[in-house]
């Protein structure tokens, strides 16, 4: 009877393996069907959720949302001067954090890929990815240490007559420019991997200085890691508002309005309307790079 | 591309400025934990392990710790089972929607954390009309955390040959045995390593985490946020950073050690 069962229960398996071994399109179908569900039902439909939320209004004396349409969180976020600026202060933030990230993590991916040998090279990736999993709050809470007017920094610079730029903007920068850093790095030198050393040979062979075959080779075959890499650090930056909280001193970003806006002011749809802006922001900035196969090296 | 000594030492000496400046904050943090300042002002005029002491001796702490430790392993489980069957559909398989498939597992960690974190929000609140728990962390933190399984799943699929799972069909295993003693074998050491990755992404997250997160729900990451200003506390959280920094670095060998492997048994 068992013998029955097991055999029953092997003929089973059988089958199914069988009938789905001629169908690649249910086993494709059935692999995809849990994490599309996943992605679908809670993030996506979030998102959307969030666009038509936008467009709700907030009752001021009970604090409930209306499922009313108005334009009035657009139109405030479109027109009033506060949001405007603010939008603007973050854009230039992330700018200048992205571009001081290219340009200090184009010298050690190229060593790491092209100059230090295959153990050093492993180090270097450790050294490299460590303090990027290290606590993204404990770095930006070191970087308060590093920037008090007690600090090591106005230590380091009072010798020479400088001193620390404390709480506020250049702060915020700084400690962008170090969260992501690695961030950046890691792209890079995951391209740098890619272009063949018989490229950079062949240049210098045909006469180029190794500035110019950095210049017009190696830059040109760089560009989706830089792409993907610059996507990392625009984000990051435009999402965050914690930073500003513990370097920031008195100065808002994009983040500190839509959190305010969520937490203090009680008001979503306001909230939702204001995220719309750097939702907007990256859509645009990954529909724009598409083109450069950024988003495969992602 | 000939490297003359000098250019090769430029190189080398901005890698290693570079390297320090990342470091550096890092030591000051971990000097910092034995600083007898309370301001902990620079140099420190002297040192104790007081700091430590209250840190050991903190329930808030503890408690925070065992909350991110419960949200992590369970949004760490289920992003190992989407991100791999995801990353087999997207590596075996070419079809229509395919690249969006994949934006799709990219894009909760591609757009800002923020918008993340509101949309999340805002679905479960008020379209939903959930109370926010720790069930809505662990739902939001396993969104976010499947990229870093399928990149890892994805990544070691390319390199195997799909010949042996035709070879096992050949020999008359069913699918499922097929993957049990085929795929996931070869599967291993890169789950671990997304898997390693995924505790950490969520180990470490604020932003989501401060939207998703119910009013008694304290990660470690919150604990931190809401010490950080409090003068008295602030000194402990000098303690916490020093010990995440290193607890983090463990994990962070191992998946390079287990991606690295990786690399050498494709050349071997």
């Amino acid at each position: 009877m068992a013998r029955a069962g097991s055999d029953f229960r092997t003929s089973f398996a059988h089958r199914i393996s069988s009938l789905l071994f001629n169908r690649a399109k249910l086993r494709l179908g059935l692999l995809l069907a849990a994490p599309i569900t996943w992605l679908v039902l809670i993030y996506v439909f979030a998102l959307v959720a969030l666009l038509v939320t936008a467009f709700w209004t907030v009752d001021s004396f009970t604090g409930a949302v209306h499922m009313e349409w108005s334009l009035n969180n657009i139109q405030t976020v479109l027109t009033s001067s506060l949001y405007r600026a603010v939008t603007l202060r973050t854009v230039g933030i992330a700018c200048l954090v992205t571009i001081a990230d290219l340009i200090l993590a184009f010298p050690i991916a190229f060593f790491m890929a092209k100059i230090a040998g295959p153990r050093s090279r492993r180090l270097l990736v450790i050294a490299i990815l460590m303090p990027l999993w290290a606590s993204y709050l404990v770095k930006a809470y070191a970087w308060r240490a590093v920037l008090s007017h007690d600090g090591l920094l106005q230590w380091l610079l009072a010798p020479i007559g400088g001193q620390t730029p404390g709480y506020g903007l250049t702060a915020v920068i700084l400690t962008q420019g170090y969260l992501w850093l690695p961030y950046v790095i890691l792209p890079i030198f995951t391209g740098l991997e890619k272009v063949q050393n018989s490229l950079l040979e062949a240049s210098s062979d045909l006469g180029a200085k190794n500035w110019q075959t950095i210049r017009r080779v190696v830059l040109p075959l760089l560009v989706p890691s830089i792409v993907a890499a610059s996507i990392f650090s625009f984000s990051l930056t435009l999402g965050d508002y914690i930073t500003v909280n513990i370097v920031g001193g008195a100065s808002q970003m994009l983040g500190n309005l839509v959190y305010t806006n969520v937490g203090a002011a009680n008001n979503l749809p306001m909230a939702a309307a204001v995220a719309l802006i750097p939702v907007i922001l990256m859509f645009g900035y990954l529909a724009a790079v598409r083109r450069t196969g950024a988003l495969e090296s992602l | 591309m000939r490297f003359s000594r000098s250019s090769k030492s430029v190189f080398g000496l901005l890698t290693a400025g570079v390297l320090l400046v990342i470091y550096a904050p890092l030591a000051v943090v971990l000097v910092n934990s034995f600083n007898s300042n309370r301001n902990m002002i620079w140099p420190p005029p002297g040192f104790t392990t007081d700091w430590w002491v209250s840190a050991f001796h903190s329930n808030g702490l503890w408690e925070a710790v065992g909350t991110s430790v419960i949200v992590a392993l369970a949004s760490t489980a289920i992003a190992l089972t989407l991100g791999t069957l995801v990353a087999m559909a997207l590596s075996r398989y070419r079809f229509f929607g395919r690249s969006t498939v994949n934006l799709l597992v990219v894009l909760p960690i591609a757009l800002p954390g923020i918008v993340t974190g509101i949309a999340l929000n805002n679905g479960f609140r008020t379209i939903l009309g959930l109370q926010l728990t720790l069930g809505t962390v662990i739902v939001a933190h396993a969104t976010f955390c499947i990229v870093t399984v399928f990149n890892n799943v994805m990544a070691r699929l390319s390199r195997v040959s799909p010949n042996l799972v035709d070879a096992s069909s050949d020999l008359g295993a069913g699918l499922w045995t097929t993957f049990r003693l085929v795929t996931f074998p070869q599967l291993r050491s890169a789950l671990m390593a997304g898997g390693l990755l995924a505790f950490g992404l969520s180990f470490d997250e604020i932003i989501v985490t401060t939207f998703t997160a119910g009013s008694g729900v304290t990660t470690l990451p919150i604990w931190i946020l809401n010490n950080m200003f409090r003068p008295g506390q602030a000194p402990v959280v000098n303690v916490i950073a020093v010990v995440l920094v290193v607890i983090s670095s463990v994990p962070i060998y191992l998946a390079q050690r287990l991606s690295g492997d990786d690399a050498d048994n494709a050349k071997g």
